[in-house]
């Protein structure tokens, strides 16, 4: 079963991000990609996140695919005008792929490009109107294209969010959905019950929801997360974990594992962010039964 | 208003080395308001110069104007018995008044003394805050008065990219998040509503600077 046909028959997918590397040297890419095959649905290759210049999801997404592994291909806003972006989007579609995880993206400031000017051509809500528009059959100036692609459209959600921030979100996923999302990913979530109360605001759309989890590593990190990761809060028995822990890795997966069990039956999946421990991801799956 | 800063003594010094006598030319308007070229700058900055000549062993001298507007070519017109009588001119007046000096002044060298930074309001005794960037086709209507063009970083349409931070932009922290301000003018309209409707991709290569140079042209006021 492919990630969209069990997405669409409400089963549960796992997906687990894979960073590409800075340069070309793919053997780690590889490595992981075979060790989580048959484990996960699908594996989630970003596209220059957090604004550091590395190699770009396309690529990796189609080697991956060759290998018969099952990708999402990222696409940002941020580095790109219309022309290229639906470009892109047909690059994407003549190579066989068709998730899409369609993004903002960072601006180019908080980058290791700092100097860079972003590209503030299409938002978002425009790059989902373009996906829409290439799948009629037409691009964004309404030009009549020779084959049409097909997609399976994603976007983020920030679930985290809290107050008025989570109606604007609410407000954001509805336009989003009419702009023809098929599933959302949330940012990463820490507890259970901030997802709890975003599925209930948000249940009647009936548009699938994948939590994210970043494997939380050291006590430095859980806290550098809160302090600077907006709507971050990782709570304070999760930050005690992590400080008596003796075996970091164990912890991280019994953390991780705990807050699955508990997503589970809220969402429709999982997308695991490992952030260099992506060993652990076999393990995590084996712990919650995945 | 336009908003300058002053340039740094230094670069402008490197500017005139080659020259000892100079017109500064300030600016009544913009940059009169935002203290960068007015005519007490224009004297403050002169003195400068020509202290700092003096201890270089390289005297200037450095004479002084402030026109009312350095952008219309009439006020413009009204410098030219004085740049006849100097090698270069310094113009502390925003981008647009260096250029009518030079295109009105063909023989004369004219090197900016500020930089120009942006449209902008005062927010506060000696704060100014960027507002508009000229982008050729007004929003506000749609977004209770807060342009996203100018305050939002990534110049979003159709609300806040989730990263501001107790109402602070993600990428500029000093600032308001303009998506946050929208929405409490908004709110404080009773509405709301308007954040639902889709803003379209705008069309920067037709209205905006992106399209080459802009003009405008009135022919009902054309003598
Ligand atoms: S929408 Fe355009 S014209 Fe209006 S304030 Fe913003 S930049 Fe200026
Ligand atoms: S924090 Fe607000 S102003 Fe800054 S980029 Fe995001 S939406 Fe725009």
């Amino acid at each position: 079963m492919t990630f969209k046909e069990r997405l669409e028959s409400g089963k549960f997918v796992v997906v687990a991000e894979l960073q590409p590397p800075k340069g070309i040297d793919l053997s780690e890419v590889h490595e992981h990609a075979e060790r989580w095959r048959g484990r996960v649905d699908a594996v989630n290759i970003p596209d220059l996140q957090n604004a550091i210049m590395r190699l770009g999801s396309l690529s990796v997404c189609a080697l991956l695919k060759g290998k018969g592994i099952e990708v999402i291909y990222n696409l940002s806003c941020s580095n790109r005008n219309r022309l290229a972006l639906q470009s892109e989007l047909l690059n994407v579609s003549a190579l066989g792929l068709k998730n899409l995880l369609l993004l903002q993206g960072d601006h180019p400031s908080i980058g290791d490009h700092f100097e860079a000017q972003p590209v503030l051509d299409l938002d978002v809500i425009g790059l989902l109107g373009a996906a829409k528009r290439l799948q009629e059959g037409y691009d964004l100036m309404g030009n009549d294209l020779k084959g049409k692609p097909v997609f399976f459209v994603g976007t983020q959600v920030n679930a985290a969010a809290k107050g008025h921030i989570l109606d604007l979100e609410v407000m954001d996923m509805e336009k989003k959905i009419r702009q023809g999302v098929d599933f959302f990913f949330t940012g990463s979530i820490y507890e259970p019950g901030l997802l709890e109360t975003f599925v209930k605001k948000v249940a009647h759309f009936k548009v699938p929801i994948i939590v994210s989890i970043t494997l939380l590593k050291s006590v430095g990190m859980a806290r550098y997360i809160n302090k600077h990761v907006e709507g971050a809060s990782i709570p304070d028995s999760v930050i005690d974990l992590l400080l008596k822990a003796s075996d970091k890795q164990k912890t991280c997966i019994e953390i991780a594992g705990d807050f699955i069990r508990a997503a589970k039956p809220l969402c429709q999946g999982v997308q695991i962010i490992p952030l260099g421990w992506e060993n652990l991801v076999p393990a995590l799956l084996d712990q919650v039964g995945l | 208003m336009i908003k300058a800063e002053q340039k740094p003594l230094e670069e402008i010094l490197l500017y005139l080395k080659s020259y000892d006598r100079i017109l500064l030319s300030g600016c009544g308007a913009c940059v009169t308001v935002c203290q960068a070229g007015g005519e007490k700058e224009v004297g403050l900055l002169a003195s400068a110069l020509r202290m700092a000549r003096m201890k270089m062993g390289t005297p200037l001298e450095a004479l002084e104007a402030t026109p009312a507007r350095q952008c219309e070519p009439e006020f413009a017109a009204e410098l030219s018995e004085t740049v006849e009588k100097v090698e270069a001119v310094l113009s502390v007046a925003c981008g647009v008044g260096v250029q009518t000096l030079a295109r009105h002044f063909p023989k004369t060298p004219v090197f900016p003394g500020v930089n120009t930074t942006f449209l902008g309001e005062t927010v506060t005794h000696g704060v100014w805050e960027e507002r508009c960037q000229a982008c050729g086709n007004c929003i506000l209507e749609r977004t209770g008065g807060v342009c996203p063009v100018a305050r939002c970083a990534k110049q979003l349409f159709n609300g806040p990219c989730g990263g501001s931070s107790k109402g602070k932009c993600e990428i500029k922290r000093e600032a308001d998040c303009a998506w946050q301000l929208i929405y409490d003018r908004l709110n404080g309209l009773g509405q709301l509503y308007r954040m639902e409707e889709i803003i379209p991709a705008r069309r920067w290569g037709v209205e905006s600077r992106d399209s080459g140079l802009r003009r405008i042209v009135r022919e009902d006021l054309k003598v």
